[in-house]
């Protein structure tokens, strides 16, 4: 049998020196949600075959008229896009919630909202970036030129990162409700309605000559100022929902 | 080192508990008492800073908790009833990342060697879901083997743990009581800590 023993314990008082710093805790928090997210790989793959098979169904529902679905393409993509990151929401803390890894979170002496900010990013690593990185193979169903395409690409790389911040406020608010999934589409797709806007529009307007990068710099001011208010209003949830 | 003024605690419409007040010096252990549901965990919770007190006050080296933020969070170890434990992490992985959580960073032998005193030896690369109940209480108790935090709030921290290891963490309580720190502990079951500096508050309902 193995023995329980007391080591040589460490004398009391902090640890002198600078403390680790926000951009080293950011990078560890994202790396630990990457590692969980890999090892529960089903749920990550869900929420993306789900953007697949929804992309996918359009075109055998709506049928093979190449004009209606190149100017349908962007909007379908978008919408996917929204309702795939959506159902990722509830997972974003709740496993942490549930195995009281939240509670220890509160208790850091590192900023929560640096903490926030690292499972958001982590977030759109597992479950917006590769909705980016589909989004090619997609397109090619429904014929888009490779311009639009790339326009699309820039505009999903843009406006993602927007969903997972919006949504984390979402999840924060809903944590630990019954019922909190249909819950959280009620809070937060209004939210998301002028990133589904600026997004499909700016393949829109690239299409008819227009120019996309107006509404691109529309989802730039989207994603600044979601990224400068959203993991304030995460963590003061967050608060409200562990107390 | 850690007290309080007469602390009410209001969960939903009901007072679970009013007016406690105690005051604990270094090397002094609070051993909080009750039946089910009289608000220990509650207690705990406020002491530690998740929730705040309806009415009352808490103190730490004199100044208010609520006024110290960070400041008192360095200094506090809680364990609480979920083990914060995570099921698809190793055994080392989860050690490792509640310290680094904690602010204060192991090295991975550190660590290791953290767990073997724990008796997990052998068993740290193990993902935590193959592992016992106990097993996994004794991970997050490998963190009190490491940690410098002079305040340590402990939920019931030997359910679930067999006689030699409840041993063990009753020697760690008297290492840590002896070099000065401040301990508050709730438990069903009888911990011998040393008599000296331990009070006892007891919860009624």
């Amino acid at each position: 049998m193995y023995a329980e023993r007391i080591i040589a314990t460490p004398a009391l008082g902090r640890l002198t020196g600078p403390g680790p710093g926000p951009v080293t805790t950011l990078r560890y928090v994202v790396a630990r949600d990457l590692t969980l997210a890999v090892r529960r790989r089903g749920d990550v793959l869900g929420s993306l075959i789900f953007f697949v098979i929804v992309v996918s169904l359009f075109p055998l529902g709506v049928g093979p008229d190449i004009n209606v679905l190149r100017s349908m393409a962007p909007g379908i993509v978008w919408v996917a896009a929204l309702l795939a990151v959506m159902l990722s929401l509830g997972r974003l803390f709740a496993a942490d919630y549930t195995d009281g890894t939240l509670e220890q979170f509160m208790l850091s002496p590192e900023p929560l909202i640096i903490l926030v900010l690292g499972k958001v990013l982590a977030h759109w690593l597992v479950s917006g970036l590769p909705l980016v990185l589909m989004t090619p193979v997609l397109a090619a169903q429904y014929d888009l030129p490779p311009a639009s395409t790339a326009m699309l690409m820039a505009a999903l790389l843009m406006g993602t990162p927007v969903l997972s911040l919006i949504g984390a406020i979402g999840a924060a608010l809903t944590l630990g409700l019954r019922g909190g999934g249909v819950l959280i589409s009620l809070l937060v797709l209004p939210l998301y309605v002028p990133v589904l806007i600026f997004g499909a529009g700016a393949v829109e307007a690239d299409a008819v000559g227009l120019g996309g990068q107006a509404h691109l710099s529309l989802l730039g001011a989207c994603l600044a100022l979601a990224l400068a208010f959203a993991p304030w209003a995460t963590s003061a949830a967050l608060r409200i929902a562990m107390e | 080192m850690l007290s309080a003024t007469q602390l009410e605690c209001v969960r939903g419409d009901r007072r679970l508990f009013s007016d406690v007040s105690f005051a604990i010096d270094p090397g002094g252990l609070l051993h909080v008492e009750g039946r089910n549901g009289c608000g220990k965990t509650s207690l705990m919770r406020l002491l530690c800073g998740l929730s705040r007190p309806e009415r009352g006050q808490i103190r730490w080296r004199g100044a208010p908790i609520s006024e110290l933020g960070e400041e008192y969070r360095a200094d506090v170890l809680y364990l609480a009833h979920s083990n914060g434990v995570k099921d698809e992490l190793s055994a080392l992985e989860n050690l490792l990342a509640s310290a680094r959580i904690g602010g204060e960073p192991l090295s991975e032998d550190g660590a290791r060697e953290a767990l073997a005193a724990l008796g997990l030896h052998g068993r740290e690369d193990l993902p935590a879901k193959l592992l016992s109940q106990g097993q996994k209480r004794r991970v997050a108790l490998a963190r009190l083997t490491t940690t410098r935090k002079p305040l340590w709030l402990l939920d019931e921290p030997v359910a679930s743990l067999d006689r030699s290891a409840a041993t063990w963490f009753e020697s760690m309580l008297a290492t840590h009581l002896g070099r000065g720190g401040v301990v508050v502990l709730t438990t069903h079951q009888e911990v011998c800590t040393p008599s000296g500096s331990s009070q006892h508050l007891r919860l009624a309902d």
